[in-house]
């Protein structure tokens, strides 16, 4: 590690520090705080929404906004998985196990505390790490070529079907779905329009935007409408915030621990927030020697998986400003929103728009710190938040998404694509087929076709080069050995009793 | 024959028409060869894989035993899509401001109770909103009243 790191932060924090950024920075955290508290909505369907928003805002400050919405969500969602027993995001599902039970027993203030200076933590080493470990992979990935790129794009959607839920081959099935959605519109190396069938809409293809709105938040509504709505707040008051020496004593080995375990696993393709805090949780009921007391209000609980969720939120964008690939659905959004404004992901990032790189990287630090400050002190306005009852909110959120869909190309169809998504989706939950898959599929569909194209013009049309290639060799063969592993029944097993446990 | 996992049976059935018809709708474009791809190489490469995957899980779901289809709830699904494709289409000939109007009383009639003048409040809160921070605001080029009043 060189010197430059520190030049090349003061950097970041220059471009961050402005105030325009600033105050993006902190729409973007209060806005993820506020979708994290409330269930039923997530970043995913937030961020898709907001993408039209930030057509008028320059590149790096609306990174820095959506940024904020993610790891903001984490910070949000740990908060109704302690006051309500909600995960408000999917990456909490583990807290609320210890985190209610700490409520039940008078204790939800200092839960709250102890997830967000465990967040807190987590989120001071996560974006060290960023900044350490993105520029020399960045260098490595400037030498990639075609088959490198393809063989990469392999193993990050082998790495998303291991973390879908349920069935191994329906989710390899919608990673197929979604490569193949991806291709409608017109073929960039021919000029054929494909699978458009004369709608004049197709030309461009489908807007991923409308994709994503559809899937996760159309169907999403429509799932929880389903259900009779039951939520009780804990309404006593949160009154001692302040962990005792005990608290802090038992806490910190597990912060610690969950920060490595979810910064290391924030970086793996088809990483992120949600695998960080289920293996943090497992990781720290095996090794504490508080064990038996997991389940029933252990500070060990709440403290690693907080901790891990928002370190990998963090590092999960290592693969995205470095190669260019999203490791989650989230992350497919980010590319889209650079795409938007005109910027290639990919390794040139780095070098070609240092400001825009660090400054992002110097963000996350700023964001975590106002989470922090602001977070504690606002609690008594989240815990009235949770009060709003789901039939005002659902309303409101359509009227959202149909706006920005609308205002996509000004045009009813987007909003009739949005509502099939949403059908498409709500079918795919009733046949448990995960839709994460297919989102980062449509993502890299077109990106996988001109690479694989690209490599076999190099080759003359000989598909052994992907395995002559050492670094493309290495991609292929671990997407080879996760997918053997994962269909044989007794990991299989194993694999379906995790999540089990884990929901 | 018996379905004896009717998830896995649907979802199969599913991705088979799914990967076929990408598969023989690709016919229509050129192959090309493995050096120089035409625009139906991949489709039809990943239409063929889908269309096996989704054969195993169709056969799966005549094997092995799984949960059955849980109900769908066709009030939602009406009510929303009604509201959805009622803003999309009503908003350049009655304006933005009625169709969000629309939207809410719509999609309102989705949840499990009703309570009208709830909904009323909520549409005007909503429509203040977003007329002060899409049009105003961000400057999206809407028409804020019906075709023929805005003049």
């Amino acid at each position: 590690m060189d010197m430059s790191i520190f030049s090349n932060l003061a950097l970041g924090f220059g471009v961050a520090l402005t105030p325009i950024n600033l105050m993006y920075c902190l729409i973007g955290v209060v806005l993820g705080t506020l979708i994290g508290v409330l269930p039923g909505i997530g970043p995913v369907a937030t961020i898709a929404m907001l993408l039209p928003v930030t057509f008028s805002l320059s590149p790096i400050t609306a990174l820095i906004m959506l940024a904020g919405i993610y790891y903001g969500a984490q910070y949000g969602g740990s908060t109704s998985a302690i006051l309500v027993n909600l995960p408000g995001e999917s990456s909490s599902v583990v807290t609320c196990l210890d985190g209610y039970q700490m409520a039940r027993q008078g204790r939800a203030g200092v839960a709250l505390a102890t997830a967000a200076m465990g967040s807190f933590f987590a989120g001071c080493v996560a974006t060290l790490v960023v900044a350490m470990f993105a520029p020399p992979l960045a260098e490595v990935a400037l030498k990639f070529g075609p088959s490198e790129y393809f063989s990469l794009m392999v193993l990050g959607l082998v790495a998303a079907v291991v973390l879908a839920h349920g069935s191994v081959l329906k989710a390899i099935a919608m990673v197929i779905l979604g490569l193949l959605l991806g291709l409608i519109g017109t073929d960039v190396n021919s000029g054929v329009l494909r699978f458009a069938f004369g709608i004049s809409e197709l030309a461009d293809g489908i807007g991923f935007v409308t994709v994503a709105m559809g899937l996760f938040g159309i169907a999403e509504i429509i799932t929880n409408l389903e259900m009779k709505e039951a939520r009780e707040v804990f309404t006593n008051k949160v009154t001692n915030m302040f962990p005792t020496k005990e608290d802090f004593r038992r806490m910190w080995k597990p912060i610690l621990r969950g920060t490595v375990l979810g910064s290391a696993l924030g970086i793996l393709p088809g990483g992120g927030a949600l695998l960080a805090s289920f293996g943090a949780y497992t990781l720290e009921k095996k090794v504490s020697k508080y064990g038996h007391e997991f389940g029933k209000g252990a500070i060990e609980g709440v403290a690693a998986p907080e901790a891990a969720n928002n370190a990998g939120a963090q590092t999960s964008f290592i693969p995205l400003l470095t190669l260019g690939i999203p490791s989650n659905a989230v992350m497919a959004l980010m590319i889209g929103a650079m795409m938007i404004q005109g910027i290639a992901p990919g390794p040139q990032v780095m070098t070609e728009k240092p400001q825009l790189f660090w400054g992002m990287i110097a963000s996350m630090w700023v964001g975590n710190l106002m989470l922090v400050i602001l977070n504690l002190p606002m609690i008594g306005l989240w815990i009235k938040l949770l009060t709003v009852p789901y039939r005002i909110l659902y309303p409101s959120i359509l009227v959202f998404m149909s706006i920005g869909v609308y205002s996509l190309s000004n045009n009813p169809f987007d909003v009739l694509l949005m509502m099939l998504f949403g059908l498409l989706g709500y079918a795919f939950t009733k046949l448990e087929c995960e839709p994460a898959p297919l989102l980062l599929g449509f993502i890299l569909g077109p990106l996988m076709e001109e690479n694989l194209r690209r490599a076999m013009l190099l080759s003359r049309g000989d598909p052994i080069v992907f395995f002559t290639k050492p670094i493309s060799a290495g991609f292929l063969i671990a997407s080879i050995i996760l997918l053997v592993i994962l269909l044989l029944p007794n990991i299989r097993k194993k694999r379906e009793e995790a999540f089990v446990e884990a929901t | 024959m018996k379905i004896k996992s009717p998830k896995d049976f649907w979802a199969g059935l599913m991705f088979i028409g799914i990967g076929l018809f990408f598969l023989i709708v690709a016919r229509n474009y050129q192959m090309g060869s493995a050096v120089r791809m035409g625009p139906a190489y991949f489709p039809t490469v990943l239409g063929g894989i889908m269309a096996v995957l989704g054969a195993i899980i169709f056969f799966q779901g005549l094997v092995t035993n799984g949960p059955k289809v849980p109900t769908l709830s066709f009030r939602p699904i009406f009510f929303i899509s009604l509201g959805l494709l009622l803003f999309g289409y009503l908003l350049k000939p009655i304006g933005f401001i009625l169709s969000i109007a629309v939207l809410v009383f719509v999609s309102a009639f989705g949840g499990h109770e009703f309570k009208a003048k709830e909904v009323a409040i909520l549409s005007v809160v909503l429509v203040v909103f977003s007329v002060l921070a899409f049009v105003k605001g961000l400057t999206l080029p809407f028409p804020l009243w019906p075709a023929f009043m805005d003049r």
